[in-house]
């Protein structure tokens, strides 16, 4: 087995919120103890929906902000105590929306160019040399160098903020959605790209994605997650197979392929809300869960592994309840 | 043959814009029966959400509408002043858009906004008004329905204010409803959700149905006959199984090959690509909007007007002057 790039032990992240005008203030678990590691060369992928923390933990991956507990390993060392310039150096992210995350202010030569400014000593003619090829791998034209952000299509941009990703050749990239504002035409073209640069460079990716036809196709391990905890983890054929956490199985269910023979599908999940603030006890996927069971109101089910895949949920767990009574029989 | 709700022939927009004149939709020709879904499907700047608000009569002022044919159940809407098509917005037609946080208004409670079409358009007193509201959140499975009507729309979750646009929408019981993209913005076990229960009412109030949409997904989930539009025109179309399994037009191919399906694209291998940017639409285009980006692409396919042809079955469509027999493998730019 490859060496472990990033790692996560026992992440948490809390923010206090508002609780409204003249009430206290409320803490939001975004992320509530998540174990997860990345090897060198692999492509995992991070699925949930909107409120399950899959944006925090991109963020304490990748320094921005530090864990309320737990530790972030890069290459075996702690983030906490490493230098803000040589982290950033060996993780770059590349950001959904390519129209907000690039400074409309600078040139396209010199927003690529920054990460080596800053992180390295190289003169101002190797930058532009190095630029250049950047911009040649990730298929920019050479001629908008000097053009600014709102010259480029939204695919262009996109490109750009690869070419500012990859620049300083990094252990690891993460994308938070890198092809969520892009048109479907456009999309496959950065996926492809980003599939040859990671075969090219043997890359390390982690992609986050709430569209599970997109991970499937790029990544080769996929962790669900689900109000702030990896809930299923496991190889991307396994899980797309027979997901074993009901939550998988009703994200995987979602996923509307192209067949007009098939209708709307049903996922058997109530109207509940996902709620940060508010997260249920037991189980927290209980109040949705089709095959909740009742102790899963009460019992918060542990990490179980199952060959090569880890799965959070008591229908799989050993049943606590009955072993009394088998040893009673036995 | 059910009834037609709505029947548009040759509608075009203009709008002046610095540099000239921008053609964003073109001789659009359509119609939508009661209790079918039409869908429109195209990529941003094709002219299908443009569409959408020159049926609705909501385009900016300084854009020009033209249209032979624009007709509600035969009523024709072309020439209607804004006082009269203001009483058949939100009543008679009505429209769901994107992103429910931005269209519902902040300021005001979800009772009040419930209440507004009705207030317009009926004559029922303020109890009557406030029994219709409660009963139609019940129906688009909003739990609590009576509490809600106090909340705001920051109270409420993206799925529930979606159930509140629909809620609106259809209060007024209209013939046709327009969808612009109603599930994008949701999270994909909630769309799921929401396609159901606007396949349900549509059925139970007997309403044409356009949808305005980029997922092909959806689309072929949800449609029964699909226009696929690119560069301001219907490029193809035709029922959702002749889209889906005959697709005619090189862009439609394209853009099918173009999605991951999981089980059927091999993961690790190449998408499908379209490369090329769209055309800009700005000022007169002779022959094929797409020919710039079209690997099949011939010196006929640049001359003159391509007219929309029959394809595979009846009512298959499609602009295109090559035979659909021509392979259509696009190769991925490396």
């Amino acid at each position: 087995m490859s060496e472990t790039v990033l790692e996560a032990r026992g992440v948490r992240r809390s923010f206090s919120v508002s609780g409204g005008f003249m009430k206290p203030r409320r803490a939001l678990h975004a992320v509530r103890g998540v174990d997860f590691t990345i090897r060198r060369g692999e492509v995992v992928g991070l699925v949930g929906e909107s409120g399950c923390g899959k944006s925090t933990l991109a963020k304490l991956l990748l320094g921005l902000m530090p864990p309320s507990e737990g530790e972030i390993l890069l290459e075996g060392a702690p983030i906490s105590g490493q230098d803000r310039l040589e982290t950033a150096r060996r993780i770059q992210p590349i950001f959904q929306d390519p129209y907000s995350s690039l400074n409309p202010r600078k040139s396209i030569g010199t927003i690529i160019g920054l990460p080596l400014r800053v992180q390295t000593d190289l003169g101002g003619a190797e930058i532009a040399r190095r630029v250049t090829e950047t911009m040649d791998l990730v298929g920019l034209p050479a001629r908008v160098v000097d053009s600014y952000p709102n010259q480029l299509s939204g695919g262009q941009r996109q490109r750009v903020a690869i070419a500012r990703a990859l620049i300083n050749r990094p252990s690891i990239i993460i994308c938070d959605e890198p092809t969520s504002a892009l048109d479907v035409s456009v999309q496959s073209q950065i996926l492809n790209l980003l599939q040859d640069l990671q075969r090219e460079f043997g890359l390390t990716y982690l992609l986050i994605s709430h569209d599970l036809s997109v991970v499937e196709h790029m990544a080769s391990r996929v962790a669900v997650m689900y109000l702030g905890r990896i809930v299923e983890e496991r190889p991307t054929a396994g899980l797309f197979a027979e997901a074993r956490h009901p939550y998988a199985r009703a994200l995987l269910d979602s996923v509307l392929t192209p067949d007009p023979s098939l209708g709307i599908p049903d996922t058997h999940l109530g109207a509940a809300f996902p709620n940060p603030l508010e997260i249920p006890a037991g189980c927290s996927f209980h109040p949705r869960c089709p095959k909740a069971m009742p102790r899963c109101c009460t019992v918060a089910p542990d990490p179980l592994r199952i060959g090569d895949g880890m799965v959070e949920c008591l229908l799989h767990a050993p049943d606590q309840h009955d072993e009394p009574e088998e040893e009673t029989t036995r | 043959m059910a009834e037609q709700v709505l029947e548009v022939e040759g509608l075009s927009v203009d709008i002046p814009v610095t540099g000239g004149m921008l053609h964003p939709v073109q001789e659009v020709s359509l119609t939508v029966a009661r209790g079918e879904t039409l869908a429109i499907v195209g990529e941003s700047g094709c002219g299908k959400s443009l569409t959408s608000l020159s049926l609705m009569g909501l385009l900016p002022s300084r854009a020009e509408r033209r249209a032979r044919r624009l007709s509600l159940l035969g009523e024709e809407l072309a020439g209607k002043s804004e006082r009269a098509m203001s009483d058949i917005r939100g009543n008679r037609m009505s429209m769901i858009f994107q992103e429910p946080m931005t269209s519902l208004n902040p300021a005001y409670t979800i009772g009040d906004q419930l209440a507004e079409p009705l207030e317009r358009h009926t004559r029922l007193s303020r109890r009557e008004v406030r029994e219709r509201a409660v009963e139609m959140l019940e129906r688009v499975g909003i739990t609590a329905a009576a509490s809600r009507l106090g909340q705001y729309p920051h109270q409420l979750s993206g799925g529930l204010r979606q159930r509140v646009m629909i809620a609106m929408a259809l209060i007024c019981n209209p013939d046709l409803l327009i969808a612009d993209e109603p599930t994008t913005a949701l999270d994909v076990t909630i769309q799921a959700q929401i396609l159901h229960l606007m396949a349900e009412l549509q059925r139970e109030f007997h309403a044409g149905m356009i949808l305005i949409t980029h997922d092909l997904g959806v689309v072929a989930r949800v449609a029964d006959r699909v226009a696929v539009m690119y560069a301001g025109q219907i490029v193809e179309t035709g029922t959702a199984a002749q889209i889906y399994g005959a697709p005619s037009h090189p862009y439609t191919r394209g853009l099918l090959s173009c999605i991951p399906i999981p089980g059927r694209s091999r993961p690790g291998e190449h998408l499908g690509a379209i490369p090329g940017v769209v055309p800009s639409l700005i000022g007169r285009m002779e022959g094929c909007h797409f020919a710039d980006r079209c690997a099949l692409v011939e010196p006929r396919c640049r001359k003159g007007d391509i007219a929309l042809r029959d394809g595979s079955g009846s009512g298959h469509r499609y602009r295109c002057v090559l035979d659909p027999e021509t392979p259509a493998t696009q190769e991925a730019p490396a």
